[in-house]
């Protein structure tokens, strides 16, 4: 499958639930308080949350106004216009050496990405090693164990209980050695409102800044697509911990709408880079905007 | 205020304002149900679901209970705190017990809800009721799961029934032949997360379900769920026919809307929620006292039962006693951080204070490693110090950080603490003489 076919694959629970709706909507006729309570509707059961989607229907009504807009068919282009910008941040060129440390909630599936992202790298040519660093949730290392042998890549891990901070110091000595291209660090999951697990995950951003002073930095949050208004929270959190770089979006294969990536991008300024979809190794893919929101709004 | 605030605090702001006026007029309703509406779905409460809530306040509201009442604001606060209440479910539902045992639950959900664990929490709850449970390994799909089931079974002292990745109905059928043929009570059996649209994983919990019958089938979701949560819950219901909804990360900062979207679209009840990573972090589920939490009302009743629980009663006369007499020493004092930490750690004890979640309260602000030092200092005690900190002077404290790897700061603070707390005692001693919890 290719790379847009399987975006929208993904997004095509997404597309049919919103955008039957935005369809309905937009070859309705003439714009009243009725069409935006409509609108409204759709993009807060879409996850958006009430403030953005305030926000986006506030902008959407100035621009109608100003362009002296009067059906609703014409209104489509505006709203994509508004999410897409919304959307839009820059996202650094990867170089390399490269440390990616992967955090996130428990169950967002971060070890499964961890998985997806080190075939990723190795089908670019780059050689890599992934770091079982969820020393807590009962056999982390031997899930993240089945993912390099079917990458295909190299895995550092210790026993369960281990310190995590040690383990990423022994991947990092290695790496630094055998000049590996790049070093997927896996976390266990915890919840951003646990101080001690916080300080776990800033100590471990310490060391790879501390050993690995030559490499790229790349922290990513993984976000799971059916949660609701508290991945806000999560980023915000995750990222005062830890200054959090992207978003990878994970189980957009379900009817989860995703929505709450607007919320985010509008609030916490972090952009989305990758998208999880499907569980298996190749189902992960580069974030497009304009794929994303024409999938929503147009339903293709 | 933020988008972090919690839907108990944006009800009390609109509340403030509505207490401070005798009556209300329409106008002042339809503001209200707006920020009522406006915090229901920050709380991620299904829209839909939202919208009915809304009408149906609004309309009782409208009522002449609110004009007849002297404090409309209160009346308004109680009518949306019964509702609430109402479309959680009137009461905790226990788990249901086969007359013909082995009684057999089944877990689902989609992945990452956190069955595998609450599987095992379940299971040691149910070994401390006096009973005797089976956990069964039936999710061949992700890596390493059965392994997973097999490490939590043996943190909880559980046996773990598990054929490989051979089809999950057959591991069921056997599973439940052994249970039979070795006095297992119960059976619990863990299956593989699933998208609920993916027909061919859903056919097959349809089939264990048919192999089995489960008397109880239960659909584990996460807390922090948002508007999806009404088509995964519907889908599965639909389709397994669900007993029951198991709540999973209860201990984050979620508002936890979804546990009102479920329970309206399904009418099934939420009966236990996961509230940390240990096997203990499992409660039982009680709408009022949720519905309260919500409201930021506080949780006295789940606070009073846990301090119960944590501390045995003798230990509490005897602590009781000793304050009365003002005769409490830096042991009682140690005793009391124990009994915290049974309790789940002070910031889920602060959420259940009345009051305290305005301060927006989380494992954030209060370091839990403090208390652990200051356990520490305590123990680098002696005796006859303990009981007279008056005595702990430069050279003892010196003594006291250097033994319990503390700064001198620390032991400082940790007796200026005591201090305070004994001060306080004293205090409460000539109000009610009783202790704070």
């Amino acid at each position: 499958m290719g790379f847009f076919a399987k975006i929208k694959e993904a997004l095509k629970k997404t597309k049919d639930a919103i955008s039957y709706k935005f369809n309905k909507l937009f070859t309705g006729g003439v714009l009243n308080g009725e069409f935006y309570d409509e609108l409204e509707a759709i993009l807060l059961s879409a996850d958006i949350g009430s403030e953005t989607t305030e926000s986006i229907l506030d902008e959407l009504k100035t621009v109608v106004d100003k362009k002296h807009i009067t059906r609703t068919e014409d209104v489509r282009g505006e709203l994509k216009t508004i999410m897409h910008d919304l959307l839009d941040f820059e996202i650094p060129e990867e170089e390399y050496p490269l440390v990616i440390l992967m955090a996130g909630v428990n169950g967002v599936g971060k070890t499964t990405t961890v998985g997806k992202l080190a075939q990723l790298f190795r089908k670019k040519g780059k050689s890599v090693t992934i770091v079982a660093g969820d020393t807590f949730r009962a056999a982390a290392a031997d899930q993240l164990t089945v993912w390099a042998e079917r990458a295909g890549v190299r895995i550092v891990k210790q026993g369960e209980g281990a310190d995590a901070a040690a383990v990423v110091y022994d991947a990092l000595q290695s790496a630094k050695s055998k000049g590996t291209d790049v070093t997927i660090v896996d976390t266990a999951g915890r919840l951003h409102n646990k101080v001690n697990l916080m300080e776990e995950l800033k100590k471990i951003d310490r060391v790879i800044d501390r050993e690995f002073p030559g490499a790229m930095r790349l922290n990513y949050i993984v976000l799971d697509a059916t949660t609701g208004q508290n991945a806000l929270s999560q980023v915000d959190l995750f990222n005062e911990a830890i200054d959090i770089d992207g978003i990878v979006l994970t189980k957009l294969d379900g009817t989860a709408k995703g929505g709450v990536v607007l919320a985010i991008a509008g609030e916490e300024e972090v952009p989305v880079v990758y998208v999880g979809v499907g569980e298996g190794i190749d189902d992960l893919e580069r974030f497009d905007i304009d794929d994303f929101v024409s999938a929503i709004v147009d339903g293709e | 205020m933020g988008v972090f605030s919690g839907l108990g605090d944006k009800l009390k702001h609109v509340f403030t304002k509505l207490t401070s006026r005798g009556k209300l007029d329409e106008y002042e309703i339809k503001q209200a149900m707006r920020e009522i509406r406006i915090a229901l779905l920050e709380a991620d409460v299904n829209f839909n679901v939202v919208k009915d809530f809304v009408a149906r306040i609004s309309e009782r509201a409208k009522g002449e209970e609110i004009t007849k009442s002297v404090t409309p604001g209160q009346q308004v606060v109680k009518i949306v705190h019964d509702e609430l209440v109402e479309l959680m479910g009137a009461k905790n539902a226990k788990l249901d017990v086969s007359p013909k045992p082995p009684t057999v639950v089944m877990m689902c959900g989609l992945q990452g809800a956190g069955k595998t664990t609450m599987c095992g929490k379940l299971g040691a709850l149910l070994k401390k009721q006096g009973k005797k449970p089976l956990l069964v390994a039936c999710d061949i799909y992700r890596p390493a799961a059965i392994n997973q089931l097999q490490v939590v079974g043996k943190n909880a002292g559980l046996e773990v029934f598990e054929k490989g990745t051979q089809k999950p109905v057959k591991t069921a059928e056997q599973a439940v032949r052994y249970a039979e043929a070795n006095g297992f009570d119960t059976v619990i059996i863990d299956t593989a997360g699933r998208l609920h649209i993916n027909d061919e994983l859903m056919r097959e919990l349809e089939d264990v379900r048919k192999a089995v019958s489960p008397t109880e089938i239960l659909l584990t979701v996460d807390a922090m769920t948002g508007q999806d949560a009404v088509t995964v819950a519907t889908t599965f219901n639909d389709r397994l026919d669900i007993t029951g909804v198991i709540l999973t990360k209860l201990d984050g900062d979620t508002r936890g809307g979804a546990a009102l979207s479920i329970k309206a679209v399904t009418g099934k009840p939420i009966k236990f929620c996961g509230t940390g990573e240990k096997l203990g972090d499992i409660e039982p589920f009680h709408p009022d006292r949720m519905a309260s939490r919500i409201l930021g009302m506080g949780d006295i009743v789940s606070l009073v039962e846990k301090a119960q629980e944590a501390m045995d009663e003798e230990e509490m006369k005897k602590m009781e006693k000793r304050v009365k007499d003002a005769t409490f020493t830096l042991d009682d004092y140690l005793v009391q951080f124990e009994s915290l930490k049974k309790m789940g750690g002070i910031s889920e004890i602060m959420q259940m204070l009345p009051g305290m979640s305005r301060f927006n309260i989380s494992d954030k602000d209060i370091d839990e490693k403090r208390i652990e030092r200051f356990k520490a200092i305590i123990r680098s005690m002696t005796k006859k110090e303990r009981e007279h900190p008056e005595i702990v002077k430069s050279s003892r404290r010196r003594r006291i950080s250097a033994g319990s790897g503390t700064s001198i700061q620390d032991v400082n603070q940790l007796l200026k603490q005591f201090e305070q707390t004994k001060d306080m005692m004293r205090k409460m001693k000539n109000s009610k003489g009783r202790m704070p919890f």
